[in-house]
């Protein structure tokens, strides 16, 4: 059973009533911490630590191949919630020799800045693991048109990220073994 | 004594008022980086860095020093200024247009009428005279300050009054009657000061500043005779200029911005003006009453040489002593939270008065003593 126990207080001595002593005590206090290391970060100058699983600005990713990923299946443009992203599909020509296999790729493909809510819907629903929200934070721009990030932009922003399938080598390799669909 | 300047009723009064532009400007420019040192002390004592930003161009480049003038944020006060007279003025329709305009004036005229009888340093003849660095050096300057520092409230009530908003009207009452009771104890507090330095066998006597600031050289100062007095007189001292834990008129968290809710642009500058300006003003009316003013250390002869560079460095220590008193309103000011309007009330009127009067007492005692012990013949 819990037990409560009313501690006494001891009446405040004079020195305690005129509170002086208490007030050196607190000008103590904040004296040493003006000696103290600041917390703020400059910020243009410095940037903040950001964390390997952030979800900053939503990019497109080539394969270590330099070969663009998506296919526009149009997927993340059907589950983004802001209905930020819209896609023109376009095919592949069959006569580029690295693409092989490869029928579908984007046309054009936009994601609007100005509606992204940054939910990584896109980056999960994607089969081609091909769209990754980054480590970039900070869009800015002075018109509407300007915050809208078209192919080449989110190309540029997201860069090359190591793949673990090489889904078309292997489709290559299968089609080799005449293993082809 | 200036035998070599021409006597000339006009040359005298042209150069009276250069001198009192120079005081202005002077005490403006204290104003203004005071606000900075505010800025600057409260961001290190919470941990921020403070305004480093701001520079003139050209002086970017100046190796070393341009940097760590930015870094200090030096050039701040000018950028607050300008921002304060270039914003849009805007008036509310529900104010009282008349005294609404005249408030701010009213706050700032006394906070500058003041530092008229204020001295700040001596100045050493080649004939080995002396006289006080003062606009005007009165025998009553004490009663001058306190009858001026007080109209100060004027613009403030007034201020609270025309502004036609409930917020803005509580502060100015908060204001008046926080006024009014620690003038009191405020004046109470000096009485034995003035009682001491006129003791007989003592240098100086009368109500003049500057007399009291000298009678306070090479010997004790006059916080260490007095405590009881100059902790009273600090702490009226800091009801009167409205600072923290006394900023009751504008005590934002209760009353929005309190007695200058409703004021914009360059009339919020010039209460912000005014404010520091009674601060720079107390701080140096403290030094001079009870920290020795321009004189070295206590118990100390004044080590510097009686020529224009001893009167320089008096200037420079008395600024230097200023300067501090300054530091410790804003290490105050972060360091206790506000008191409630009740609690001020009580403090002034139940504890700082009755102390003050106590105090008068035994000092007339202590004096009295004194004064029959010295004429008795022995």
């Amino acid at each position: 059973m819990a037990k409560t126990v009313v501690l006494e207080r001891k009446p405040l001595s004079l020195s305690e009533r005129t509170y002086l002593p208490q007030i050196v005590t607190g000008l103590k206090t904040t004296f040493t911490n003006m000696f103290k290391p600041k917390v703020t970060l400059q910020y243009p100058e410095e940037k903040p630590f950001i964390p390997k699983n952030y979800r900053g600005v939503p990019t497109l990713v080539k394969d270590p191949n330099g070969r663009e990923k998506c296919v526009s299946c149009q997927l993340c443009e059907f589950v983004c919630p802001p209905k930020a992203i819209r896609i023109t599909p376009g095919s592949v020509p069959d006569d580029q020799e690295d693409r092989e296999h490869v029928e579908k790729a984007p046309q054009e493909f936009e994601i609007n800045m100005l509606r992204c809510i940054y939910c990584g819907y896109c980056q999960e629903v994607c089969p081609e693991e091909a769209i990754f929200l980054q480590e970039q934070y900070s869009s800015s721009g002075y018109t509407r048109e300007e915050m809208i990030n078209n192919k080449q932009k989110l190309y540029e922003l997201g860069g090359t990220l190591p793949d673990h399938h090489y889904k078309w080598d292997k489709k290559k390799e299968a089609e080799l073994d005449g293993n082809a669909h | 004594m200036i035998d070599w300047l021409p006597d000339n009723i006009w040359f005298s009064v042209g150069l009276k008022v250069f001198f009192a532009l120079v005081m202005v400007g002077a005490v403006m420019t204290m104003a203004g980086y005071s606000v900075l040192a505010e800025r600057k002390v409260s961001a290190w004592m919470q941990g921020r860095v403070g305004p480093n930003r701001t520079v003139l161009p050209f002086i970017e480049y100046i190796p070393f020093f341009g940097p760590l003038l930015k870094k200090l944020g030096i050039f701040q006060p000018l950028a607050d200024g300008l921002k304060f007279l270039f914003k849009e003025e805007i008036v509310p329709g529900h104010v009282n247009k008349f005294y609404y305009y005249l408030a701010p004036l009213i706050a700032l005229v006394p906070a500058l009428t003041t530092m008229t009888v204020l001295p700040f340093g001596q100045l050493y003849w080649s004939d080995g005279s002396v006289s006080t660095l003062a606009l005007a050096d009165l025998e009553v300057g004490i009663l001058f300050v306190f009858a001026v520092s007080s109209l100060g409230v004027y613009g403030i009530a007034l201020a609270g009054w025309s502004s036609n908003n409930k917020y803005s009207f509580l502060g100015g009452i908060r204001s008046s009657a926080q006024m009014i009771s620690y003038e009191l104890a405020m004046g109470l507090s000096l009485l034995p000061v003035f009682l001491w330095v006129s003791v007989p066998g003592a240098q100086e006597s009368g109500l003049s500043i500057s007399g009291i600031a000298n009678s306070q050289e090479g010997a004790a100062w006059l916080f260490m005779v007095q405590p009881i007095s100059a902790l009273i007189f600090l702490i009226a001292l800091f009801a009167e200029t409205n600072r923290l834990p006394f900023d009751m008129p504008e005590s934002e968290t209760d009353l929005v911005g309190g007695f200058h809710t409703e004021y914009g642009s360059f009339k919020f500058g010039i209460f912000f003006v005014a404010e520091y300006a009674h601060i720079v003003i107390g701080s140096a009316l403290f030094v001079l009453l009870f920290l020795g003013g321009w004189h070295f250390l206590p118990f100390m002869q004044d080590p510097w040489p009686s020529n224009w560079v001893g009167s320089l460095l008096g200037v420079g220590w008395f600024l230097g002593k200023t300067f501090f008193l300054i530091f410790f309103f804003i290490w105050i000011r972060w360091t206790l939270p506000r008191f409630r309007y009740d609690q001020v009330m009580q403090l002034g009127w139940t504890k700082l008065l009755p102390l003050a009067l106590a105090n008068l007492i035994v000092y007339v005692l202590i004096v009295t003593l004194i004064d029959q012990t010295a004429s008795l013949p022995l």
